[in-house]
């Protein structure tokens, strides 16, 4: 639904700019195309990992990690969570039956955390586009806040 | 146009990994490829809309409205639409990453981009409405009020340490690698 609500408006707008000025609207085209096509190895090298990792990694290696609720397992928990990319279609669903299998919230809302807010394996793109510095701090700070999230909602949600 | 083989080195490698899985492991293999695929052609459904909108944002929009809604001076206020724009996001964070640095370009303020992009990854609306349906509306709220803050400190402790003691230089530093491997495409 969302996407549909994506695809129409890009096309209002750029059937819009089209009317208004063809020159400008191919240009905007180019641009589209080149920095498409400047991601796009990095996109299938993306693709192609999760592909590997989703394979390699069985569920169960996650779910057993989620029944050591010491501040150690939440650490490997975070380690997992900023490391590995799941999809967030398969990520909720998972957590949430690691939720009625018995994990505590506060491992599950470490691993959901890091796992939105931690891009290890994204990390050479963000790289690419905004230099080391900003990447490395960006994502030390994003694990940092992620722990503390996920002690609150420890105490928070019992 | 040649194409550049050492972009594609690590996609290579992969795809190397996955075929020897294939062939050796026929099972893994085939799940695999078959999830890649799939991602694949859910990259496909939102790619292309992306990419377009940067186009003629970079065509259409001048410089002057950036500045003056989410540049250096917009305060509150560049926090605030950097959140709003960022939540009607579609698509994986890696997405997110030319459109935030089309922004700052285009002279969005540096803590503004990140703030931008904490809530592309984290409290985007397709994402917190997924949320709401597995994990509950209690669990999901709670994580969306302790976000926006941390999103809001990252952005600011990441523009303090990244452009220390440079303030001018550090956003043309920060882009100028990107932007020379654009200019080469072009």
């Amino acid at each position: 639904m969302f996407n549909i609500a994506l695809f129409v408006f890009t096309l209002a707008v750029l059937l819009y700019s089209y009317k208004k000025d063809r020159q400008k609207t191919k240009q905007a085209l180019k641009i589209a195309y080149n920095s498409f096509r400047n991601i796009l190895p990095s996109i299938l090298a993306i693709l192609g990992l999760i592909g590997l990792l989703l394979a390699l990694v069985p569920k169960e290696f996650i779910q057993n990690l989620f029944g050591n609720n010491s501040p150690i397992g939440i650490l490997i928990i975070s380690a997992v969570g900023s490391i590995t990319l799941i999809p967030a279609f398969i990520a909720f669903p998972l957590a949430a039956s690691l939720l009625q299998a018995g994990a505590s919230v506060m491992a599950v809302s470490s691993f959901i955390t890091t796992l939105l807010m931690v891009g290890v394996i994204t990390a050479p793109m963000e790289i690419h586009y905004f230099g080391r510095r900003f990447t490395i701090f960006r994502n030390a700070l994003g694990l940092l806040s992620a722990l503390i999230i996920a002690v609150i909602m420890g105490v928070v949600l019992k | 146009m040649k194409l550049q083989w050492k972009q594609y080195s690590l996609f290579i490698l992969i795809l190397a990994v996955v075929i020897l899985l294939r062939w050796q492991f026929p099972v893994i293999g085939q799940v695999a490829l078959k999830n890649s695929v799939d991602y694949l052609i859910q990259m496909i459904l939102f790619i292309p809309p992306i990419f377009i909108l940067i186009g003629l944002l970079e065509v259409w929009v001048p410089r002057k409205i950036v500045e003056s809604n989410v540049g250096p001076d917009s305060g509150i206020r560049g926090i605030v639409i950097s959140i709003l724009v960022a939540t009607a996001a579609a698509g994986p964070l890696y997405v997110g990453f030319p459109v935030a640095y089309a922004l700052l370009k285009k002279g969005c303020r540096l803590s503004n981009a990140v703030i931008f992009l904490g809530t592309w990854a984290t409290i985007k609306l397709p994402m917190l409405m997924m949320e709401i349906k597995f994990m509950g509306l209690p669990f999901a709220l709670t994580r969306l009020a302790l976000t926006v803050p941390a999103i809001i400190v990252t952005g600011y402790l990441v523009e303090f340490i990244a452009g220390k003691g440079k303030e001018q230089k550090s956003s043309g530093k920060i882009l100028a690698g990107g932007s020379r491997k654009n200019q080469a495409l072009v």
